[in-house]
């Protein structure tokens, strides 16, 4: 009787079988790759904006405070974008003329609201709230990186839940005293022994109850 | 056999086959080169089935599980008394394959073939449901522990996490099971086939195998393996299903007789639909002389053997809902018989454990009518059972104020019907392709016959 197949044919079985495991591996550990990407995430990819804005010169070169003009962030849950009115407030006097700031004169003329694209986007179904990390001392570097550093905005952090919980679960490497939340400069590192009154002081918070689902899916 | 003072046990397969007539017997209908138009009629009428399950599984990706009856208080409508019944007629087949072969019944040979593969695809019905039960089917990955973005892994305190490691597993012994047990007979396909194309398929999944005497001992050892490794299945998979329940505070469902009385349930459901469609098989097949009546006989008996646990679990249940004292179980009991689906519980008492009674009569487990009829009544009963367990403890809870009533609406139907379809799709096409008789475990019995024929009570 002649044969079905050629001896190779056991080789070729043989591969097959070896590689479909080391395939899932692979596919597993390429889609996590791949999620985590700054290119998936949007960290380090600067936004585009209708108005080149440099956080880097308002803050580190003109040591404008983060409330001039995210003013509801200390007690409401959004930070708050300013109006053109803000802008203008310095704009009408200075760099009048500056090309960079039509787009602002127009909507100051029109009274049509500037469009920013939101860089830091949560998904709805994900409660969060501004005024709460600020009372409890979380720094702005610490969710929105270095701002006075940023010539154009864009996230320094992936926004994963994950990473919610890393500081959700255990909080007290990432919180400051409260007037160094607006503090650039500030480190837990350099700060070792306000770290250890904070973690006094704090004793009691109940770090189960962040963890609960319904704390940020309510 | 000579000091028994009843009468002998008839043979496992009757007597007048040798090697080549078995072999060329169970091997005749998947080597058939035209496929019977018979075949191709039963075969449209479940695929139709099957396309109205298609139909209706668009529709809920569409529109979402809001087609289907469910709604609070029911929560827990078709879906899950649909998957509890379809795993738990898997479990004949397993039982069948593993534990009889543990326990050396040689009389399994004849029907472990087709009840593996009606567990097979019992667990591929079972598994959607849950699936299409979640609405967002391709989210069903978040149950599963993978290096996710989450910072979370599953809840492992939940049952329904044990469920899918339980059925998983299920699946995949099943099928292993199923499929180590082909091989065989795969190289006894391909060898006897003569297209070149099957020739290539069947040698194929055949994975080379010549018939050696070192094939056949490694094969015995891991044929062995696997039916120690399925043997907890048996017990474990559906003891996990009724965890889902049992782990709950809901009255009717917070018992520690689940396990138990669900295994129990589970064979007794199986045994029946092995019953439901071997009986057909056998007569289109005339597999009788493979499947005798001593098959019949000794399914018959597990039916009643299982069905008596389940009748003293469903004694138990109302015994401890008025002994424990507790208002809200003892409601729940008089519920169920008075309440608004009074008749479905006490339909669910005929079918389950009045009919299987007449099993204790050697003539209805041998008289094949007599023994379909029972076999669909207890399947129809199994089903019930569910639908009470289910619905009859979510619609009246503790709180009056939220009492509600549930019923199927038509997608629910569908969906139900169509996953017979499914199911009967799948094994149109066994049947078609494979030998849904063991050739080489049929042909170790010829090999033996001799031993039983000397003794001359059997004849």
């Amino acid at each position: 009787m002649a044969q079905v197949f050629y001896p190779s044919a056991n080789t070729i079985a043989r591969v097959t079988l070896m590689s479909l495991p080391i395939a899932i591996i692979v596919i597993v550990i390429a889609v996590r790759t791949a999620s985590e990407s700054d290119y998936v995430t949007g960290v380090n990819f600067a936004v585009d904006q209708p108005v080149e804005f440099s956080h880097e010169h308002h803050v580190a070169g003109l040591g404008i405070d983060c409330r001039y003009c995210h003013t509801s962030v200390e007690d409401s849950p959004f930070a708050g974008i300013p109006p053109t009115e803000t802008c203008m407030t310095c704009h009408s006097q200075i760099w009048s003329d500056a090309p960079m700031l039509q787009p602002v004169r127009t909507s100051w003329e029109t009274g049509q609201p500037l469009r920013w694209n939101r860089v830091h986007d949560l998904p709805d179904f994900a409660f969060f709230d501004h005024s709460i990390h600020i009372a409890r001392g979380v720094g702005c570097v610490t969710c929105h990186g270095r701002v006075d550093q940023m010539p154009l905005m864009w996230k320094s952090q992936t926004l994963f839940m994950q990473w919610c919980l890393d500081c959700h679960r255990d909080p007290y490497p990432h919180i400051r005293p409260r007037e160094a939340v607006f503090d650039m400069n500030w480190t837990p590192a350099d700060n070792p022994e306000a770290q250890v009154a904070l973690q006094a002081a704090h004793a009691n918070i109940r770090t189960e109850g962040l963890t609960n689902c319904s704390a940020c899916h309510r | 056999m000579a000091s028994h003072h009843h009468a002998p046990e008839p043979p496992v397969i009757e007597p007048g086959h040798d090697l080549e007539s078995v072999t060329h017997k169970l091997t005749a209908f998947p080597l058939i080169r035209r496929t019977p138009g018979r075949w191709f009629i039963g075969f449209m009428v479940v695929f139709i089935l099957l396309l109205v399950f298609l139909y209706a599984v668009i529709v809920l990706t569409v529109l979402g599980v809001g087609i289907w009856g469910i709604n609070i208080p029911v929560a827990w409508g078709f879906a899950i008394i649909n998957f509890v019944w379809w795993i738990g007629i898997g479990h004949a087949g397993t039982l069948i394959s593993a534990i009889l072969l543990l326990f050396r019944q040689s009389w399994r040979t004849s029907i472990n073939r087709f009840a593996e593969a009606m567990t097979l695809f019992a667990v591929a019905c079972a598994a959607l449901f849950p699936l299409l039960h979640l609405g967002r089917m391709h989210r069903f990955y978040y149950i599963l522990p993978y290096p996710d973005t989450l910072g979370l892994w599953p809840q492992w305190r939940s049952p329904l996490v044990w469920d899918v490691f339980a059925v998983a597993t299920y699946g995949l012994v099943s099928l292993l099971f199923w499929y180590v047990g082909l091989i065989p007979d795969l190289a006894t396909l391909r060898d006897r086939a003569r297209r070149p194309g099957a020739k290539r398929i069947y040698g194929f999944f055949a994975l080379g195998w010549r018939n050696s005497a070192r094939h056949w001992h490694r094969y015995q050892t891991l044929y062995l393996l696997l039916a120690g490794l399925a043997t907890p299945l048996v017990v474990s998979v559906h003891t996990i299903v009724s965890l889902d329940f049992a782990v709950s505070i809901i009255p009717g469902w917070h018992t520690t007789i689940f396990p138990p009385y669900f295994v129990a349930g589970a064979i007794f459901s199986g045994f029946a639909m092995v019953l439901t469609l071997i009986l057909p098989l056998r007569s289109i097949f005339g597999f009788h002389d493979v499947i005798t009546d001593r098959h019949l006989n000794n399914m018959a008996k597990i039916m009643l053997a299982t069905g008596l646990i389940v009748a003293y679990g469903y004694l138990m249940e109302n015994f401890i809902a008025w002994y424990s004292g507790n208002t809200f179980e003892q409601y729940m009991s008089a519920n169920r018989m008075t309440g608004p689906y009074a008749k479905l519980f006490w339909l669910l008492i005929l079918c389950n454990v009045a009919i299987p009674q007449l099993l204790w009569f050697r003539r209805v487990r041998t008289t094949v009518w007599m023994l379909f009829l029972v076999a669909l009544s207890v399947n129809y009963g199994m089903w019930l059972e569910r639908y009470i367990i289910v619905v009859t403890s979510l619609h009246r809870d503790f709180l009056p104020s939220s009492w509600d009533m549930y019923s199927a609406t038509r997608w629910d139907w569908m969906t139900y019907l169509g996953t017979i379809g499914l199911f009967l799709t799948l094994l149109f096409l066994f049947v078609r392709f494979l030998p849904s008789v063991s050739v080489f475990e049929v042909r170790e019995l010829v090999e033996h016959q001799p031993y039983e024929e000397a003794t001359p009570e059997v004849l």
